[in-house]
């Protein structure tokens, strides 16, 4: 695929006036973007601006109704994914494709034939490995079979699955999502190393501290067009945010912002769980949080916060332990819950939060369908579905517009709003802001922060710290199950959490 | 290459009149290739179709035949579409047909010397609690030991047929006439007297049976259980999202094994109405032969699982049922009205796309891609990544 290389290190991939279309839903409206080889270009814009479509196009993976890519100044017309990977252009998406039961140099040659034949060779596949993971400061096993490595670690094959097939383009789609603060580091130094080597890059993300400290430009998307592309060293953060969601950007609350009250509304005692697998995933947790204060969760992926997310839900079973919500002794079931007050989040919007193929004003009353007895008030469902839409700001066409329709940030609102309608007495968030724009995560935020304020005691899952700095009053550290911190936010550093989530510190 | 594309394209609204106009186009299309079919057979369509109206509807009682091959099905039809609804595969409407039988002849049998309502509305009750007691064995090992229910629903559908044998043919029981001379001859069952045969309407010359307007109100209030009620809400819920369902407090088991309790009532009140409508008599090879329960879950899927659509679909079949049995001949083998059905369905079912999908064809445009992409579609390409990126094309 030497025809298709730029001369110069010039132009590497450029979408021209492209426009995409779903269900009447402009996704991309005549967007230009381009990337040269040698740099880092962050493509940032809210959920739902048109970012992923983008790359989708550019990958080959969708058509534009309107407009074209070019690959090294030239026009294309891409298929499939395949015929981006003939040009060079890889992306690594949000889910990482990879089969856990192999090992990271078999999954990085899995269905690629440039050797061609039957045969793998293990050890030169292994020894290529190695060798790439060492040039682009990687660090990672070859032998290592998936399900042993990390988040972070399995983000670092997908990358050496590209670089290892020919990638001169890079696409990473909100690569950070799950890293710790220090994986993101590391992160950052392979990509700038690819950049130095004269790759093109382009990082989709919404977060600005991190898309400054890693591009050289920036292109920012808003509700599907570009408004424009800046150097990074001469713009700042307030000034992409303004460009992001079109106005200044103001986050409420805080923390000490709200008073908090005498009664414990949650508890948790000696709580100890099992996950899917049933590998211990909870050991001897024991919290309490008052009504009017929130408890951040911090956490990498996986050290148990979906366990006690379900466990506090009573939907996963408990091995040990005693949980009550409001004075009311759990036996573990999700509708005594519910009945006791727990307005809960889940970290699965799409398939838990809400049924898909209903309608938004059905999902909105999931949960509080109950209350008129046997029949259905369906009218009135319709009614009070219009005056939630309008109250947390859902874009939706109407209540009968089905939630698989919904943007990511639209449908977080919907939830988030359906559990806070709910007259809820404790709150279980997880992950509340994950792949929500900076637009959806600040009202998000501020409808957390003011059903603390008006009494509601909250828990918020999360591994974006940011997040829980902001919102909690006291954090704790989840770390292989157990709760390895607990403090007091003004004391607390981001520095030694990150290390502690990391299981390198103590409290 | 062609310059021409053809492909889908979801539909941006979707109207209530493409699910008229396509279904309907369906059927034009499916009376064409049948046609076709016909005419290489040796046989004139347009008379073919002629006498096809003439059986099943035109001809002196012959839409009370139709209705009369309706009725079974919209039972069993809407059986299948209440449980597949919530994704439960209850395919075991035929047994519990059977056992509905068993139990409304022997109801109507044991009380016969009472006033003929009590004996109707007696029956009619066995029938649906012997229909529900069946559906309730693998509803129940569905709900708390996960068993697959497709098997063992499908599996009591063969004893509850060696039953209905047993009792007629191998046994003295209750059920079975030992006295009559035909009897002597060949094992029967006792026929009901008056007072277990079940009235009907009379309109013009159509005779209406009592079970199918039975039949017909069901899918009313079935259709409004679904749309109104809590019940029918945790349905759509647990069907679209069993996830959902569970994190909005809802009890799966205990749904999952009352909705195939509310099957398996259906189906044996189908049942009873082959019993107390038609037969007036246990009649294990009629009913065999009948096959009203497989047919349900074809009837199901036409109506999509809507009871309301149910009721058309089961007189769609019970026209072409009717209509095949006329037909059937030295000239006119049974295989050949089996295809004409095969084709209606394959028509009817296959056209569910353009519903949800728009064709468009159209000239390709844009700019040429690099010649070698364009060729090779390659071996490096793995299964995975066609899969995911059709579906994610439908999906958009």
């Amino acid at each position: 695929m030497t025809d298709a290389t730029p001369e110069a290190p010039s132009l590497a991939l450029a979408a021209r006036s492209v426009t995409k279309r779903f269900r009447g839903v402009v996704a991309n409206d005549r967007v230009d973007f381009e990337v040269a080889a040698g740099e880092v270009h962050a493509l940032l814009g809210e959920n739902g601006a048109g970012k992923t479509t983008l790359c989708n196009v550019l990958t080959g993976l969708y058509r534009p109704e309107e407009g074209y890519v070019e690959v090294g100044g030239r026009p294309v017309r891409m298929h499939s994914p395949h015929d981006a990977h003939e040009a060079g252009i890889f992306m690594v998406h949000q889910q990482f494709r990879l089969v856990q039961s192999l090992s990271v140099a078999e999954n990085v040659v899995l269905g690629w034939s440039r050797h061609g034949g039957t045969w793998f060779a293990p050890r030169r596949v292994e020894r290529e490995v190695a060798a790439l993971a060492e040039q682009y400061r990687m660090d990672i096993a070859p032998q290592a079979k998936i399900w042993q490595l990390s988040v972070g670690e399995q983000q670092r094959v997908e990358i050496l699955k590209a670089l290892y097939r020919g990638a001169r383009i890079l696409i990473m789609d909100e690569p950070t999502a799950v890293l710790t603060p220090q994986e993101v580091d590391q992160l950052v130094g392979t990509l700038r190393e690819m950049a130095r080597s004269g790759s093109a890059v382009v990082f989709i993300s919404h977060k600005l501290p991190e898309v400054l400290a890693v591009s050289d430009r920036i292109t920012v998307l808003r509700a599907g067009r570009t408004m424009g592309t800046v150097g990074t060293a001469s713009t700042t953060a307030r000034e992409l945010a303004h460009m992001m969601v079109g106005r200044d950007v103001v986050f409420a609350g805080g923390p000490g912002s709200h008073e908090v009250g005498g009664t414990v509304v949650l508890e948790l005692e000696a709580v100890s769980a099992e996950s899917d697998l049933g590998t211990p995933a909870l050991v001897d947790v024991a919290l309490a949080v008052r009504s009017g204060e929130i408890l951040g969760i911090a956490g990498v992926a996986g050290n148990g916060q979906r366990e006690l997310a379900e466990v506090i839900a009573g939907e996963r079973a408990r091995t040990a332990g005693r949980v009550v919500i409001d004075g009311k002794t759990q036996e573990g079931k999700p509708w005594e819950a519910i009945a006791a007050g727990l307005g809960y989040v889940p970290e699965d919007r799409m398939g838990v939060g809400v049924a898909p193929g209903l309608s938004i004003a059905d999902n909105l009353r999931l949960k509080s369908y109950r209350r008129n007895g046997l029949i259905l008030h369906n009218k009135k469902a319709m009614a009070d579905a219009e005056e939630l839409i309008r109250r947390f700001d859902i874009v939706a066409r109407g209540p009968r517009t089905l939630a698989r329709e919904l943007s990511g940030g639209n449908l977080q609102k919907l939830i988030v709003g359906r559990e806070l309608s709910s007259a809820a007495k404790v709150l279980v968030v997880s992950s509340p802001t994950r792949g929500l724009d900076v637009g959806a995560t600040e009202s998000v935020r501020r409808l957390l922060s003011e059903s603390a304020r008006s009494g509601v005691g909250g828990v918020l899952i999360s591994e974006a710290l940011g997040g829980v700095f902001e919102l909690s009053d006291r954090i704790a550290v989840l770390y292989r199950g157990r709760v390895t911190g607990l403090v007091d936010r003004k004391d607390a550093d981001v520095d030694h959490i990150g290390l502690m989530m990391a299981g390198q510190a103590a409290a | 290459m062609i310059p021409i594309s053809v492909r889908f394209e979801p539909r941006e609204r979707l109207s209530r009149w493409t699910n008229v106009w396509v279904p309907f186009f369906a059927i034009v299309l499916a009376l064409v290739i049948a046609g076709i079919v016909l005419a290489v057979s040796g046989h004139n369509p347009i008379t073919t179709y002629q006498q096809i109206i003439e059986a099943a509807f035109t001809q002196p009682g012959a839409f009370t035949q139709t209705l009369v091959s309706t009725t079974p099905l919209l039972y069993t039809g809407l059986a299948a579409s209440i449980a597949f609804r919530m994704r439960i595969w209850n395919i075991g409407a035929e047994g519990q047909l059977y056992l509905g039988s068993i139990a409304a002849a022997g109801v109507g049998l044991y009380l016969q010397n009472l006033p003929a309502p009590v004996v109707v509305i007696a029956m009619m009750a066995g029938g649906a609690v012997a229909g529900s007691l069946w559906a309730a064995i693998p509803g129940a090992l569905r709900a708390y030991l996960n068993t697959n229910e497709i098997l063992t629903s499908l599996f009591l559908n063969y004893i509850a047929d060696y039953l209905m044998y047993y009792l007629i043919f191998d046994s003295t029981s209750f059920w079975r006439d030992l006295t009559s001379p035909a009897a002597r001859v060949f094992p029967q069952g006792k026929f009901l007297p008056a007072s277990g045969n079940w009235p009907a309407l009379s309109i013009g010359s159509v005779t209406v049976p009592l079970g199918l307007i039975l039949a017909i109100v069901l899918a009313g209030l079935l259709w409004g259980m679904i749309r109104g009620t809590r019940y029918g809400f945790e349905m759509r819920v647990m069907g679209d999202a069993p996830r959902a369902a569970k994190h909005a407090g809802m009890n799966i088991r205990r749904k999952i094994l009352s909705i195939m309790l509310l099957s398996g009532a259906v189906a044996g009140l189908g049942g009873a109405s082959q019993v107390g409508d038609f037969r007036h008599v246990l009649d294990p090879r009629g009913l065999e032969q009948a096959q009203f329960g497989y047919t349900g879950i074809v009837v199901a899927a036409l109506a999509r699982y809507n009871p309301i659509s149910a009721v058309v679909a089961a007189l769609g079949i019970g026209v072409l049922t009717n209509a095949g049995l006329a037909l059937q001949g030295p000239n006119f083998p049974i295989g050949l009205t089996g295809t004409m059905e095969g084709i209606l369905l394959f028509c009817v079912l296959g056209s569910e796309i353009f519903v949800r999908y728009r064709l468009r064809i159209g000239r390709t445009s844009g700019p040429v891609a690099p010649r070698r992409a364009e060729a090779a579609p390659g071996p490096a390409r793995t299964a995975a990544e066609i899969a995911s990126t059709e579906r994610r094309e439908l999906a958009s």
